[in-house]
């Protein structure tokens, strides 16, 4: 475990992912079977522990800190981990930290603590007072800690941690847990932790981490991507094939996950570079994206699969998508809400996402439908190396075939210019998305020739979403942030102008905490500073008047309407686009420019009214 | 008596009417009493500053001579009569010259700590305690989650990386009153005797530093050092200078950091600072905690850094405790926006 609390540790200050993958790819070589195809498995995120849940965690801390000092703690570190790990009292020392809680509890931390002799008010130095909880545990937890000395029992090796974990009863758990918390210094509990609940946030994907296993055996990280579906922790037959002590092993799942390929925003000066010839354009939808799978085990019995982009099995969640998934094939695609022939806004699928129960009722109300894009497979043949083009007409004959009205194609945008597309991605219900244009989001470019490549290929896919609402709004509130920004303002609240009783006033209309560069972060944390009216706890009101003030350009995504909102609309994705240094608060905009948007949210442009008639 | 018809914050700072003074004001009032040397809590442009000398000559070094009006130099322990009531400076162990204010009228006695700490530091006065009625204390580490161990076993850690890197310079970043001066005679008292170089920026407390008798054996500014020499080398500059383009000067440089942030990983990332060292010159969880219960004080006031936790934990004690919500203190700091002289410190 030592070994790869260390690893964890100078990874999470490695900023260089060059360095990073020397760390892991070293760590590889030193480590032996088991423990390192442990750790490629933790980088990965390929264990998870059922019944180790951040719940029990906050559970075992709970029983040893004060609650609201936990809590208080956890908001600034940010990380459930970490804090735990920092605050976990010691009941033996380590020699990595020398302060634990317990005063004097080492004869050198006493001496740390004492003036040094001779110094004319060591008469008066700070007494450890007797009554105070923390001395009254130092004598007993001196000899507490000279008796642990002397048996200590050494850490556990991560393979013991693992196959300890993944056999111990839900109930023998949080024991086991707080004797391993014992034993290990503030690294390894929080490696410790960090491994037990699966949230690793150290900076490393799951690609670096193959990256680093590939650079093993001298491969391309490409192969080892491909194969990754059949191998499991701790990847005895990888790692014996990366030293070349045997052959590649091969993924037998019958239903794989293929790593998905994704696309890059495009920005107004990419067109230049670009034909429109080059590109086949489809609509972005705005559901989630997944891939559905199905293929024949060993004894010919058909297995299905949905996986979320991130490889992740949500099959279970969508049991009613699961029958029309019977041709042996893999489908990326879009999965929406279908009523009625219309596709519903995100809004709506959102009551199918994360349901741990998934009743007949829902299923009724929210008729799950797959739009398709793409096919990665056709039965036993892999199509991701041929050109898009060709792989979209597999596809066609594919959903011909399948003929399942849960399943259809994306269509495809046909224009001749770039000019011509914007037009269309401006309005897309007379482009052809007809009475679906409210749940697209704007348009994707795919290359004709492009290849089927896992994750984000330069050039190759680009999304081009419609262009966000954008208001003027001013600086009211701004709270501290959390984790990593616990020292900078950076959750702001803006309001815009409205009349009320007093003559002309601001009222907030949303909180945005991002969108903003380094730069700019440091730029508004500065004025806050400068520019507080009064403090509440974390919360600082800032200058907002018609002169003196900050204008916060305001990007989102979508109007609602909001009781909870003293101004009564609630922004869907608001973040920070620009700041106004240049523009006087009293020039921001005013709450009827958001009821306006509001009406136009909610009944659709006039273009669409013919055609949206038929269906209510 | 009541504590608030002594001590009472007001937008300026802690202000004591009967006394006609106010405690490390932060906007330009007649009489101020100074804690210590750092650039939030003693500003420029008061009318008359009190203060121990070494705060006085900190100010004038870091502001020019016309700094205020007047300075009175105190001797810690020493009686002055303001108005109605009596001060008395007591060593905070902070930095050089940082002292605790005790402002006593009647059988009333308030401490204001300013910051303090009470660790073991080569380069200051240690830390006394002072029994008070109202104890006024700083949260600038106060949180559980700062525990700020051994600074010695820190500075072996800094030791050590040198020892596996001699190719490679070595870039401390540490505030340049105070905490540069400890690291430096920390690293004296682990044996380490080669020369230690200086950013420019800290060159001036320094040498006021030894002049106050505070050894710290060889130490040189680092301009003008050619970069092949600077090679296994430890050069101490001011936290902003560690990300500038400055480092280019030196070969493959590995940042360090001191500071008690550096107990939390991601204040250390993001700063980019590959080696972090935790020393502090505030005093950490157990130090405030320890510090409070010792004073006997019934009732505690927190002025900057993580009031809330503080508040809470003085109230499980049973004592009366609240936040002053005092703005202008830490905040350089924080914000980490360079600054030409003496940036805040933590």
């Amino acid at each position: 475990m030592n070994r790869f609390a260390e690893l964890l540790d100078r990874l999470a200050y490695e900023p260089g992912r060059n360095n990073k993958l020397r760390l892991i790819t070293g760590y590889f070589r030193e480590v032996a079977d088991p423990d390192r195809g442990y750790a490629l498995a933790a980088l990965t995120g390929a264990l998870s522990f059922k019944h180790a849940k951040p719940s029990l965690i906050r559970e075992l801390i709970a029983a040893r800190t004060d609650p609201v000092l936990f809590g208080l703690s956890y908001d600034y570190v940010g990380d459930l981990s970490e804090t735990v790990a920092l605050m976990w009292p010691r009941s033996s020392p380590s020699p990595a930290y020398g302060g634990g809680l317990g005063w004097g509890q080492a004869a050198g931390e006493t001496a740390e603590r004492k003036p040094p002799p001779g110094s004319p008010v060591s008469a008066n130095a700070l007494p450890r007072d007797p009554t105070s909880p923390a001395s009254g545990r130092g004598a007993a937890e001196h000899a507490a800690a000279a008796q642990i000395g002397r048996d200590d029992p050494p850490p556990p090796t991560l393979s013991e941690v693992v196959t300890t974990l993944r056999t111990l009863g839900k109930t023998e758990l949080p024991r086991q847990l707080e004797r391993w918390l014992d034993e290990l210094d503030e690294t390894g509990r929080w490696a410790l932790l960090k491994l037990v609940t699966g949230a690793m946030r150290i900076g490393v994907s799951a690609r670096l981490a193959k990256t680093a296993a590939a650079a093993l055996g001298d491969k391309d990280p490409h192969e080892i991507e491909l194969l990754w579906p059949g191998v499991a922790p701790p990847y005895l037959d990888l790692f014996a094939w990366l030293e070349g002590r045997a052959d590649k092993p091969v993924n037998r799942d019958p239903a794989p996950f293929r790593p998905v390929m994704l696309a890059h925003a495009i920005e107004h000066t990419d067109f230049s570079g670009l034909d429109p010839t080059d590109y086949i354009a489809e609509w972005k939808w705005d559901g989630i994206r997944v891939q559905a799978v199905a293929g024949r085990d060993a004894r010919g019995h058909l297995v299905a699969r949905l996986y979320s982009r991130s490889g992740e099995d949500i099959t279970r969640s969508f049991p009613d998508l699961l029958p029309s998934l019977r041709l042996p094939g893999a489908i990326d695609g879009e999965l929406l809400v279908v009523r009625g022939g219309r596709v519903q806004s995100f809004n709506v699928l959102q009551q199918r996402l994360n349901r741990k129960v998934v009743s007949p009722k829902l299923i009724h109300d929210y008729p799950i439908h797959l739009r398709a894009y793409d096919l990665l497979g056709d039965d036993e043949n892999d199509l991701r190396e041929l050109p898009f083009a060709e792989r979209r007409t597999h596809l066609e004959a594919f959903i011909r075939k399948l003929d399942d009205p849960r399943i259809d194609m994306s269509p495809t945008i046909p224009f001749e210019s770039w000019e011509a597309l914007q037009a269309a991605r401006a309005h897309p219900a007379s482009a052809g998305a007809g009475e679906d244009a409210e749940a697209v989001e704007g348009v994707m470019l795919k290359r004709r020739d492009a290849a089927y490549l896992p994750g984000r290929p330069k050039g190759q896919w680009w999304k081009w979403k419609r262009d966000p609402h954008v208001i003027d709004a001013v600086l009211m509130y701004a709270q501290r942030g959390h984790g990593k920004r616990s020292s900078y303002y950076s959750d702001y609240t803006f309001g815009v102008w409205t009349s009320g009783e007093g003559g002309e006033q601001l009222v907030p209309v949303g909180k945005a905490y991002f969108g903003f560069t380094d730069e700019e972060l440091l730029q508004i944390d500065r004025f806050v500073r400068r520019n507080t009216v009064e403090k509440f706890g974390p919360v600082r009101e800032v200058v907002h008047e018609a002169d003196r003030g900050l204008v916060l350009e305001v990007a989102f995504e979508g109007l609602q309407r909001s009781s909870r909102h003293k101004s009564g609309v609630a922004m869907r994705f608001p973040r920070i686009n620009r700041l106004r240094w240049d523009k006087p608060p009293r020039e921001a905009d005013r709450l009827d420019t958001l009821e306006k948007m509001l009406k136009n949210e909610t009944t659709p442009p006039t273009i669409e009214v013919a055609a949206a008639t038929g269906s209510h | 008596m009541r504590p608030q018809d002594i001590l009472l914050p007001t937008a300026a700072g802690l202000c004591c009417k009967t006394g006609g003074f106010h405690i490390d004001p932060v906007r330009p009032v007649e009489r101020a009493v100074i804690t210590h040397g750092h650039s939030d809590h003693a500003r420029a442009g008061h009318g008359a500053v009190l203060a121990t000398q070494e705060t006085l000559d900190i100010m004038r070094l870091r502001y020019g001579d016309d700094f205020a009006g007047s300075t009175q130099a105190v001797r810690y322990g020493e009686e002055i009569r303001l108005g109605d009531v009596t001060i008395k400076l007591h060593p905070a162990g902070h930095v050089l010259g940082s002292a605790q204010i005790a402002v006593s009228c009647k059988d009333m006695c308030i401490v204001a700590s300013g910051d303090y700490k009470d660790a073991v530091d080569p380069t200051c006065t240690p830390f006394e305690l002072v029994p008070c009625n109202v104890f006024i204390t700083e949260a600038t580490f106060g949180l559980p989650v700062f525990c700020h161990g051994r600074a010695a076993d820190e500075v072996r850690k800094l030791l050590s990386s040198i020892a596996l890197f001699p190719e490679r310079a070595h870039l401390v970043g540490a505030y340049s009153l105070g905490k540069a001066q400890r690291v430096i005679a920390l690293l004296r008292e682990a044996g380490y005797d080669a020369p230690i170089y200086l950013h420019g920026a800290m060159e001036t407390i320094t040498r006021y530093y030894e002049s106050r008798g505070v050894k710290l054996g060889d130490v040189r500014p680092v301009r003008g050092m050619k970069k092949a020499e600077l090679a296994g080398t430890i050069t101490l500059a001011p936290p902003s200078a560690t990300a500038d383009l400055w480092t280019r000067r030196f070969p493959d440089p590995v940042t360090a950091f001191a500071s008690g942030w550096m107990r939390v990983r991601a204040r250390a990332r993001q700063r980019g600072v590959e080696l972090p060292l935790v020393i502090s010159d505030h005093a950490d969880w157990d130090g405030l905690t320890a510090t409070i219960a010792a004073t006997g004080a019934g009732e505690v006031w927190v002025t900057h850094g993580q009031e809330d936790a503080l508040v809470h934990w003085c109230k499980t004690k049973g004592l009366k405790a609240r936040p002053l919500d005092l703005v202008g203190y830490g905040d350089e700091e924080e914000s980490e926006t360079p600054l030409p002289v003496g940036e805040a410190e933590a």
